[in-house]
């Protein structure tokens, strides 16, 4: 989220499209009805189904499933045709005057560069035109055609209402009353909020759904606003975390990269990482990579990382692909080539795409290690469960070892909530039984992999060996030291160059400015840094105290970067430092420094006449309505029909599907057609659930008992299911037995012209558990992911549907 | 007078088990009445602020338990409820968070380390040391034998792909970081977390 929950308050019109903020986010969700009581907005929601979101909305509209981009693609259009857009905001804080370079094309569903081999695109001409100082050269007027702005109009000149309504399936005029209500937020002192979750993240095109909101959210002025921003409800307690930590295969702590072995040395690495500005006198603030890397190798490593070893840059693991994503994963499982699994709090199993596949590549495991606090399906994929698990038990070679956590209410720890929170959280109760915290797991499996290459010695060990581990019980560190590791500290005298401020070396850094790339200080996460300093654990705060109750509650535990609570917050004034919405600035100009209720995302003193653009992770200092090269799939968005669709893209027949989606040959071989499929699929949580742990609870269990589909009135009609009754669902991948739900709130969708069904997959049910037993929604769903970030396509898939009897008891 | 939450209930509670019934004109049955109902359970629990495990909301909740945290004391938690001075859920819940202590006790939580050797039709229970001293041996070995210090081009890679790793979404950033450390130092890159479901 750029902003914070309560701070939806300040929304003059939320939105909510791909997600369901009600159900799977209620305590959240009722920042939206304070908006709608408090401040008079409007609620709308697009969703392929009418959600209990969609039951509080001002207006609800349909959406086949998949077809976003057509949608917004769409909106765009309408906002550039009738000149609704905020320009002074437009023109000073993004892109759209700046020049594409002349190469740069988009021809039949292909950008320019396309690989059809390699499926993927040569970028270089996704860029710019550089003048000789190596600034991009711009159009204040917007006269050229090569500006972004007209390339951009030119782009989705194709997405008329018309096409909209083809692709989508929405009705016309549902779709134009809806970008009426938003252009209204072109206004400066009004503003749209974007919430939205895996119903948008979960499609082959998931990225450039979110991208084509934020464009519009540029256009209309809306980031870094009150009430406005991009707001990704997480849909895990520390999922933002581990995202911030690092814990992906292709990253270190703070968003830095971990290398690829094209990368030869650290002066390679760091070739393709100095920013520099891209505009005149820009922030550009990844020019301090170097000191983010530097410091992170100094808490590993401590005095292991030198300058003479470049900071034991040859310890860092290089890759040689982009991502070893789980897709990736279980494909490299089921063709023998990993041997070892280990998962923490995580039940593959049931939660990754096509179900069988996990298990197959499971079952080629010489071992698997789980570490959880529930029975998982994962830990047991061995054991036969009948047809929800049918395995056999004495031909699974695999190893499998099933240890017991603790749980949240039996632990000290931070968590990062959706709004970038770290709160601190207090132990209850020691955990049941033998149960133990997976830092002391992870701590003794670390001493004895490393006293056994003390011991026998074997494969490059240095990091092992040399990995700080300066805790006071290194059997157990304790959470406290982990948080301050994190936050960092100075590792010498530090004298700051402005106000000659001395840090004594040891004490505990007050934020990421203070890094060096000196090998002088250390921090674990240089996001974090501040976190956890002299003055204490900042995360514990509980200083509720909310100035003009903007929904700010600037001293309740701690927000990176820099307990700054809403991102871009420079964009929420107007050039001279003035609030677009004098009722509810965020921070403003004094003529000395930059004042306000949250932490200035700028140089607290830059003068607003210096120019410098309100996004200072941009190398121009702008919002970019052109990607340049930071998308895989196209520096504008484009519609793409989901892997498996019912109906061709009317775009571009031949260039159908996102043509850069990565996807296995045999995961291709499973995908199905819709003559033998003919409907949409779609999955998604209840509200009485969470994944596949509250099956687990008892009262969770009563609550939704058992497996079920939601199916539309129309077309069980038409295939003789009755309320209540057994269905059998079934994908080119697998087959699900359950009830049917038969429900108004699906209806079919006339996609050009045919009808089109859509049937509600929810997801929770397993086999184990005190609910009933079931198969699983991802029993169905594609082994397939987002060309950007490899995020399943679990929102739309082909499947069929027949009537069936009730399985034996 | 001013009262904290706590305090607030701890008043009632008290009030109530001591004299409500009497000052309301029961008499000497009423007395014995009072006498007998239960103080407001909560009084007596120990109070700790913890966040709510399911979604990203991340709804401050009170967690109460039986026992004083003394050495020889267990405690057992009893009751878990919505923090009312949280600034976002206000001391509300949602259907999960309010069903929170069924996870905690849940039937299914998992008490002792299991072992499933090659083909096994069952778990036995084995030791913490067996069960991490055998993973340790497994993951040494399958390192000594697969790890690569460099690439056919000669470039140093100090990546070992034959071992991969899936992180948690519940567990702490602490838990998270030193997580990374461990799996990053031995070179692993088939490392991921559950950001995508």
């Amino acid at each position: 989220m750029t902003n914070t929950w309560q701070d939806i308050k300040n929304a003059n019109l939320v939105i909510v499209m791909g997600g369901n903020a009600a159900e799977a986010h209620p305590c959240g969700f009722k920042w939206v009805i304070e908006a709608k009581i408090e401040n008079g907005a409007k609620l709308v929601v697009v969703d392929p189904r009418f959600t209990r979101t969609a039951s509080v909305a001002d207006y609800y509209a349909p959406i086949r499933p998949g077809t976003d981009i057509a949608f917004l693609n769409g909106l765009i259009r309408y906002l550039l045709e009738k000149d609704a857009i905020q320009h002074e905001y437009v023109r000073a804080y993004t892109n759209a005057g700046l020049i594409v370079k002349d190469g740069f094309a988009f021809n039949e569903g292909l950008f320019s560069g396309y690989n059809e081999e390699k499926h993927s695109y040569d970028k270089s001409s996704w860029d710019y035109e550089f003048d000789q100082d190596g600034f991009a050269k711009s159009d204040d007027t917007w006269q050229n055609p090569r500006c972004v702005i007209n390339l951009l109009k030119e782009h989705v000149s194709r997405y008329t209402p018309d096409m909209v309504s083809r692709i989508c399936g929405t009705p016309q005029d549902k779709y134009l009353h809806i970008c009426e209500l938003v252009a209204a937020t072109a206004a400066p002192d009004k503003a749209m909020t974007s919430l939205f979750a895996l119903g948008w993240t979960q499609h082959s095109v998931g990225a450039q759904n979110i991208r084509t909101m934020a464009m519009i959210q540029l256009l209309l002025g809306n980031i870094g606003v009150a009430g406005g921003g991009m707001n990704a409800l997480r849909g895990h307690s520390n999922i933002q975390g581990l995202t911030d930590i690092g814990l992906l295969s292709n990253l270190m702590p703070g968003y830095l990269n971990l290398p690829n072995e094209k990368e030869t040395s650290f002066d390679e690495y760091m070739k393709t990482k100095l920013y520099k500005p891209l505009r005149p006198g820009q922030t550009s603030y990844w020019q301090n990579y170097r000191k983010f890397v530097v410091s992170l190798q100094k808490a590993i490593y401590g005095d292991a990382a030198t300058q003479d070893n470049n900071w034991a840059y040859d310890w860092l693991p290089k890759l040689d692909v982009p991502l070893y994503d789980i897709i990736k994963a279980f494909e490299m499982m089921n063709s023998g080539q990993i041997n070892g699994y280990i998962c923490q709090g995580f039940n593959p199993l049931q939660a990754f795409p096509d179900r069988g596949k996990i298990r197959r590549g499971l079952s080629k495991l010489k071992f698997l290690v789980t570490m959880d606090p529930l029975d998982t399906e994962t830990s047991r994929f061995w054991q036969d469960f009948g047809p929800q698990n049918p395995a056999k038990s004495a031909e699974i070679q695999t190893e499998v070892f099933q240890l017991p956590t603790t749980c949240f209410a039996e632990e000290n720890g931070s968590l990062v909530n959706s709004a970038r929170w770290l709160q601190w959280h207090w132990k209850a109760a020691d955990g049941p039984g033998q149960a133990m915290s997976d830092i002391w797991i992870m701590t003794g499996l670390f001493h004895r992999l490393r006293d056994l290459y003390r011991k026998e010695g074997g494969a490059f060990a240095d990091p092992l060996l040399n990995l700080t581990w300066k805790y006071t019980d290194p059997n157990n560190p304790d959470p406290e030291e982990l948080s301050k590791e994190m936050n960092g500290r100075a590792l010498a005298d530090l004298t700051d160059a402005t106000s000659g401020a001395v840090t004594k070396g040891g004490t505990l850094l007050d934020g990421f400015a203070q890094l060096r790339d000196d090998g002088t200080t250390a921090s674990g996460c240089w996001i974090f840094a501040g976190s956890f300093t002299e003055k204490g654990n900042q995360m514990a705060r509980r200083d509720a105290t909310d100035p003009r109750e903007q929904g700010i509650a600037p001293n309740w535990a701690w927000a990176w970067p820099a307990n700054r609570r809403i991102l871009y917050n420079r964009a929420s004034a107007d050039p001279d430092g003035k609030p677009w919405n004098p009722a509810k600035p965020i921070i403003s100009w004094n003529g000395m420094r930059w004042v306000g209720i949250d932490v200035p995302d700028y140089g607290p003193t830059v003068k607003p006449s210096d120019g410098v653009g309100p996004f200072i992770m941009n190398a121009e200092g702008l919002g970019r309505l052109f990607a340049r090269d930071q998308m895989a799939d196209g520096p504008f968005p484009e519609h793409y029909e989901p892997m498996e669709s019912p109906a061709a893209n009317v775009l571009h027949p031949k260039v159908s599907a996102n043509p850069v989606a990565r996807v296995f040959s045999d995961d291709r071989a499973a995908f199905g057609t819709p003559e033998h499929f003919p409907y949409v699929a779609t999955t998604y949580r209840l509200t009485e659930h969470f994944h596949y742990w509250t099956k687990h609870a008892l009262i969770n269990a009563i609550l939704q008992p058992e497996e079920f589909i939601e199916i539309g009135e129309v077309l069980a009609k038409e295939k003789g299911i009755e309320q209540g009754g057994w269905v059998k669902v079934s994908s080119k991948r697998g087959e699900v037995v359950c009830k049917a739900y038969v429900t108004k709130r699906i209806k079919p969708l006339a996609v050009d012209g045919k009808p089109t069904h859509v049937i509600g997959v929810p997801i929770h049910w397993g086999f184990t558990g005190q609910a009933r037993k079931g198969y699983g929604a991802n029993t169905l769903t594609p082994s397939v992911g987002d060309a950007n970030t490899q995020t399943p396509e679990f929102k739309a898939f082909l499947v069929n549907v027949e009537k069936t009897t009730a399985p034996a008891a | 007078m001013a009262l904290t939450r706590r305090e607030f209930i701890k008043f009632t509670g008290l009030g109530l088990a001591a004299s409500s019934l009497g000052v309301l004109g029961f008499g000497a049955s009423g007395e014995a009445q009072a006498a007998a109902v239960r103080p407001f359970k909560l009084t007596h629990a120990t109070e700790t602020r913890n966040t709510c495990t399911y979604c990203s909301v991340a709804c401050g909740i009170l967690i109460y338990s039986m026992g004083d945290r003394a050495k020889n004391a267990r405690s057992n938690i009893i009751h878990i409820e919505g923090d009312p001075d949280h600034p976002v859920n206000r001391g509300t819940l949602c259907p999960k968070g309010s069903a929170l202590l069924d996870i905690v006790h849940a039937p299914t939580r998992l008490k002792a380390p299991r072992y499933r050797p090659p083909g096994g039709t069952e778990f036995k229970e084995v030791s913490w040391d067996f069960a991490l001293d055998r993973i340790a041996r497994l993951m040494k070995d399958d390192r000594d034998k697969h790890f690569m210090t460099q690439n056919a081009a000669g470039t140093t890679v100090n990546r070992w792909t034959s071992t991969g790793m899936l992180a948690a979404s519940a567990s702490s950033n602490e838990t998270a970081y030193l997580t990374w450390k461990v799996a990053r130092s031995l070179g692993m890159v088939v490392f991921d977390n559950q950001a995508r479901v």
